[in-house]
């Protein structure tokens, strides 16, 4: 299982906690953790990246392991402690004020 | 007994406030969707318990919800809204082109008749529709097609529909107002549209009485009596007794004719409100005191309504969504600011107390009178 750390908005609009447990099926790449969050939340869809063209949305970052991999391509494969569950895929709404 | 209910709409939640018919003792519910800029929250005429929730975020984009239950509970609905076709440009800041391109929903207006049924007015500036109670949106492209529409520019908050009303005697008449591109009417269901700006003056476009490029702030109607509409414009308050055709202006002897919200009084069509604010660059209530102004004649005569009201050390905006009135008799007004309170008279304006004082910033007050 994939974790998946959520920024407080979207905790509420998921109606979920901090952090969420994905199963995703084949390569663990962004990509793939993206489609199944937002096909286990379907409320969130649009709010990480654009609906239809699924690029990240500009305010948000995606780390892990203590990396940004937000300019990652999509589809590139996520660090093992992620793809087994050692370590959190952070979704972050960036800082840009209040 | 009746009872009332007020929907608000803040930086940071939606709060849903009750009453009895009394409006003396409130019941303070929220914040839904705490966290999110609400830009409106609206239920629908011929369901009450249907609410409908815009709620917006720099970061996280459009999300809508709705309710059925008189906002106890809320379920998403689809957030996809895509101009049909090839969008084009519209006017920048500076005068350049610039794509449309969407940023958020401002204003919801329920159909009159279909709890299913939702017009939504968003940035930048276009109209759409839901028939299936927000699980789908399909633009009324012939708005933003409308001949004018590359010559259209944003207002400081944006280019934004942010006013719909629905003529109730005719429901294919459709009035929207943009800024800063003007009112428009629609007489076939949001098909085709004309601008009815004429008799509006701007001193701050090149051409003061243009055909578009007015900064209208609101616009509002009272039910019984259709042809009339009221205006709040970026500067003056105006009229018009003919659907739009010709406006006059009746700001009168208003401290500032600057301001965002206009209502109309539920009992009388001719008791109209206003929130006189200083300036387009000084966005508070003049002189530390804030007051609504009504008049009971239509325009032009206008008398200062503070009781209950703070009157000294007082610098709140209130935002052209920010009003309301219900339905009883005598008529209740409200009001929130951007200092977190929501203001209620019970008696058509005499006298006012906060409901609440301490929310966020309010940016949208809507009522539902119910039985």
């Amino acid at each position: 299982m994939i974790k998946v750390v959520l920024p407080a908005n979207l905790q509420t609009l998921a109606g979920t906690g901090r952090t969420v447990e994905l199963r995703v099926e084949g390569p663990a790449t962004q990509r793939a953790v993206l489609d199944a969050l937002e096909a286990r939340y379907p409320a969130l869809l649009g709010t990480v990246r654009d609906a239809k063209t699924k690029k990240r949305r500009p305010m948000i970052r995606f780390f892990a392991c203590e990396e940004d991999l937000s300019d990652e391509s999509p589809d590139a494969a996520l660090p093992e402690e992620v793809s087994t569950g050692r370590e959190p895929f952070l979704i972050i709404g960036a800082i840009a004020g209040g | 007994m009746s009872k009332v209910r007020v929907l608000v709409g803040t930086r940071k939640g939606a709060f849903v406030l009750s009453s009895d018919a009394s409006r003396k003792s409130w019941k303070v519910e929220g914040p839904h969707f705490a966290g999110w800029e609400i830009y409106h929250v609206k239920g629908s005429p011929a369901d009450p318990d249907r609410l409908y929730a815009s709620q917006s975020s720099s970061w996280f984009g459009q999300v809508m919800h709705q309710s059925n239950d008189g906002g106890k509970t809320w379920e998403t609905v689809n957030n996809q809204f895509v101009y049909d076709g090839e969008p084009g440009t519209h006017r920048w800041y500076d005068g350049s082109p610039h794509p449309w391109e969407f940023k958020r929903v401002w204003h919801l207006e329920p159909s009159l008749d279909d709890p299913d049924h939702v017009y939504a007015g968003v940035e930048d500036a276009a109209l759409f529709e839901s028939k299936d109670g927000g699980k789908s949106w399909a633009e009324l492209p012939g708005l933003r097609e409308h001949r004018t529409a590359p010559d259209w520019a944003p207002g400081a908050g944006g280019m934004c529909l942010h006013t719909i009303v629905i003529d109730p005697k005719d429901n294919d008449r459709l009035y929207v107002a943009i800024s800063s591109a003007g009112a428009f009417r629609s007489d076939d269901a949001g098909k085709s549209w004309r601008p009815i700006n004429k008799g509006l003056h701007s001193n701050y476009i090149p051409d003061p009485d243009a055909e578009v490029g007015h900064c209208v702030h609101r616009i509002a109607m009272h039910p019984t009596r259709p042809n009339v509409l009221f205006m709040q414009k970026h500067w003056d308050v105006l009229r018009t007794d003919d659907g739009g055709e010709n406006w006059h202006e009746i700001s009168g002897n208003l401290p500032t004719d600057f301001g965002f919200v206009i209502d109309v009084n539920a009992n009388d069509p001719d008791t109209v409100y206003v929130v006189p604010i200083t300036s387009d660059s000084l966005h508070f209530v003049p002189e530390g005191k804030l007051r609504v102004f009504r008049s009971r004649t239509g325009g032009d005569d206008w008398e200062a309504l503070s009781k209950g009201l703070p009157q000294k050390d007082c610098y709140v905006n209130v935002l052209r969504d920010a009003m309301a009135v219900d339905t009883l008799d005598p008529s209740g007004i409200y009001f929130g600011t951007s200092g977190g309170q929501v203001y209620a008279s019970p008696d058509g304006g005499d006298t006012w107390s906060a409901i609440v004082r301490d929310l966020p910033a309010v940016l949208s007050v809507e009522t539902q009178t119910l039985p």
